[in-house]
C-alpha cells in the first residue's frame, strides 16, 4: 500500500536532519535529496504537466485536481506541501496526532487530515472557520476549534498531547505562539513552522525577521532545518523543529 | 488523576452525558485548562467513551457543529453584516457602471443620439426593442437600472445600519465612511483597537507600505480622504485636519464598542478643531 521505504531509501533521514544543521538553523538551502514521505503521501504524475506532484487520499475538498483516490497537494497553497518541494525533512511516518494552529480554510489541514491519526485544527478568524467546519464535516478526524493559538489554556481541556503541531499563524510574535503550544508537543515531537516576515514586520528585510524569529523559538526548541519557501510562498520560512 | 474534577483543570467531557451536544458545546468553548492531558485515555476510563475511536466520535460530533454555530454567530454580527454590505454596494456601483459604458457603447452603434452612463442606460432600457439585437440591448440596459436600485437600496441599508453599529463614528463620519472604516478594519472591535495614526491612513496601504520602505513620503489621510472636513480643507492643513479628524473617529469608535452611549460633545469639539485649522489659512 504505502511505497515510501522503497521510494525514499533513508530509513535514517530523521537523525541526518537534525545531524546536518544542529548549530545553524538559519541555512536558506534547506537539505538536498527529496524527503521522506510520510505513508499515505506520495508523488503522482500528472498529464499534461512536467514533473510528478505531491498527493494525498481523500475526498476534495476545493476543487483540486484529483486522480483516482489521490487528490494533489499544491505547494503553492500548502506551506506544508512546498516544505517538501524544498526538499526538508519534516520527521512524518504517518499516523501521527497532530495539532494545526492557523489552519484557515483547512485547505492545508484537510491534506494533513489524510495522513494522521486525528488533527486538531484551531482557527480564530470566523470567515474561514465557516469553511474549515464544512471540510470537517466528511473528516471523522479533523476536529476544528475556534480559538485564539496566542492562547492555548483556551482549549488544552480538548486537545491532547500531540504528536506534531503545525502552525501557520499570521499574527506577530509567531516565536510566541509555537513557544505558547510547546505545551502540547510529546518530547519526541515535531514542530512545523511556516514563519511570515510580512505579520511580524514588513519594513525589515525578511532575512532579519527570520533570524529574530530564528533566535526566540530557540528559547524552547532545537532548530532542525529551515528552508525558504520560494517560489511557492514569498517571504515564508520553513521551520522544522523539536522541543528541547 | 480522575480526582480532578474541578472546573478548569479536567477534560471536555467531565461531568457530560454523550450526546448532550449542548453542553458540550458550552464545556468547549467555556472551559479551560492550563495544560493538556491524555484526554482519550480519561474519557474512556471515566465511562464516557467505550475506547479511543468511540472517544474521537464523540470529540468530532462535540467539535463540529461548535466551531459552526460559534462561527456563525460572530459572522452574523452586525458589524459583519454591515461590512458585507457596504462591500456589496460598492460592487453593484462598480458594476453598473461597467455595464452602462457597455450599453452605451452599443446603443452609439444603433440610436443616432445616446447619452452615457446610467441615465443612458436608463433611457435606453425604455425604448421599444424592434429587433433580436435591440432585445438584448434592452434587456441588458433593463439590467444596468435594477442594479443601480439595488446599488441605491443598498446604501440606503448601509446609512440606517452604520447609525446602529456605531453610532458615534455615524454622527462624526457619515455613514458611509463609519462603514467603509469598520469594513477595512475587518470589524468594529478592531477599529476601536487600532491607534489613531492607523484609523488616519486605513485605506492608504499602498502609500504607507511605499513609505515604510522608503520610496514615498508619508500618506497624509486614506479613506478618511472623502470626509468634507479632509477634503475642502486648504491642502497645507490638510495633513493636520486628517489628523484631527482621525483622533476623533478613533475615540468615537471606542465609545461605540466599549460602551455604546451617545457623545454629543465629540462632534463639537471636532468642529471646533477643524475651524481652527482652518483660520491658519486665512491671513
Amino acid at each position: 500500500m504505502s511505497d515510501d521505504p522503497g521510494t525514499s531509501g533513508d530509513g535514517a533521514s530523521d537523525n541526518d536532519a537534525s545531524d546536518s544543521d544542529a548549530g545553524d538553523g538559519t541555512s536558506d538551502t534547506g537539505s538536498s535529496g527529496s524527503p521522506t514521505l510520510p505513508a499515505g503521501v506520495t508523488y503522482r504524475e500528472r498529464s499534461g504537466k512536467s514533473g510528478p506532484c505531491l498527493a494525498t487520499r481523500g475526498t476534495p475538498v476545493y476543487g483540486e485536481p484529483s486522480d483516482g483516490d489521490w487528490r494533489l497537494w499544491d505547494a503553492r497553497r500548502s506551506k506544508v506541501a512546498a516544505m517538501y518541494e524544498k526538499g526538508i525533512d519534516l520527521g512524518l511516518a504517518g499516523n501521527e496526532k497532530v495539532l494545526y494552529l492557523g489552519a484557515a480554510s483547512g485547505t492545508t489541514a484537510s491534506h494533513v487530515a489524510d495522513f494522521s491519526r486525528v488533527v486538531y485544527a484551531v482557527e480564530f478568524a470566523a470567515r474561514p472557520t465557516r469553511d474549515l467546519v464544512g471540510v470537517a464535516d466528511d473528516r471523522e478526524n479533523l476536529f476544528p476549534l475556534l480559538a485564539d493559538a496566542r492562547t492555548p489554556e483556551t482549549y488544552a481541556h480538548v486537545v491532547e498531547p500531540v504528536d506534531v503541531i503545525t502552525q501557520d499563524v499570521a499574527t506577530r510574535g509567531q516565536a510566541r505562539v509555537a513557544l505558547a503550544n510547546r505545551r502540547f508537543l510529546r518530547d519526541d515531537g515535531r514542530l512545523i513552522l511556516a514563519v511570515k516576515a510580512r505579520s511580524e514586520d514588513v519594513t525589515t528585510d525578511p532575512a532579519d525577521v527570520f533570524e529574530a524569529v530564528l533566535a526566540d523559538l530557540r528559547e524552547g526548541y532545537e532548530v532542525l532545518d529551515t528552508a525558504r519557501l520560494e517560489p511557492f510562498h514569498a517571504d515564508h520560512l520553513g521551520v522544522v523543529a523539536r522541543p528541547r | 488523576m480522575t480526582e480532578k474534577t474541578t472546573d478548569g483543570e479536567g477534560g471536555w467531557f467531565e461531568g457530560l452525558e454523550r450526546g448532550d451536544l449542548e453542553g458540550a458545546r458550552e464545556a468547549i468553548e467555556n472551559r479551560s485548562a492550563e495544560s493538556p492531558a491524555d484526554w482519550p485515555a480519561q474519557a474512556v476510563e471515566a465511562g464516557f467513551a467505550t475506547d479511543e475511536g468511540d472517544y474521537y466520535d464523540a470529540l468530532h460530533e462535540a467539535t463540529v457543529p461548535t466551531a459552526r454555530e460559534a462561527a456563525a454567530e460572530r459572522e452574523q454580527s452586525d458589524d459583519q453584516q454591515l461590512i458585507h454590505s457596504i462591500r456589496a454596494m460598492d460592487d453593484a456601483t462598480r458594476t453598473a457602471n461597467e455595464l452602462a459604458e457597455r450599453v452605451a457603447e452599443w446603443a452609439g452603434s444603433r440610436f443616432d443620439r445616446s447619452e452615457t452612463g446610467i441615465p443612458g442606460a436608463r433611457a435606453v432600457a425604455a425604448r421599444e426593442p424592434e429587433n433580436p439585437a435591440d432585445e438584448r440591448l434592452v434587456g441588458l440596459a433593463a439590467r444596468v437600472v435594477a442594479l443601480d436600485e439595488e446599488a441605491s437600496d443598498l446604501r440606503e441599508f448601509v446609512e440606517r445600519a452604520a447609525g446602529e453599529v456605531a453610532p458615534n463614528l455615524t454622527t462624526l463620519g457619515g455613514p458611509v465612511l463609519a462603514a467603509r472604516l469598520i469594513a477595512l478594519a475587518g470589524g468594529l472591535k478592531t477599529l476601536a483597537r487600532k491607534p489613531s495614526g492607523t484609523l488616519q491612513v486605513l485605506g492608504a496601504e499602498e502609500a504607507l507600505f511605499a513609505h515604510l520602505r522608503g520610496r514615498a513620503p508619508s500618506p497624509k489621510h486614506g479613506i478618511i480622504y472623502t470626509h468634507e472636513y479632509v477634503r475642502d480643507t486648504a491642502r497645507e492643513h490638510r495633513g493636520s485636519a486628517a489628523r484631527a479628524l482621525a483622533g476623533k473617529l478613533t475615540i468615537a469608535a471606542r465609545i461605540d464598542y466599549y460602551s455604546g452611549d451617545r457623545r454629543p460633545n465629540l462632534e463639537r469639539e471636532l468642529d471646533a478643531r477643524i475651524e481652527r485649522i482652518r483660520a491658519r489659512s486665512d491671513p
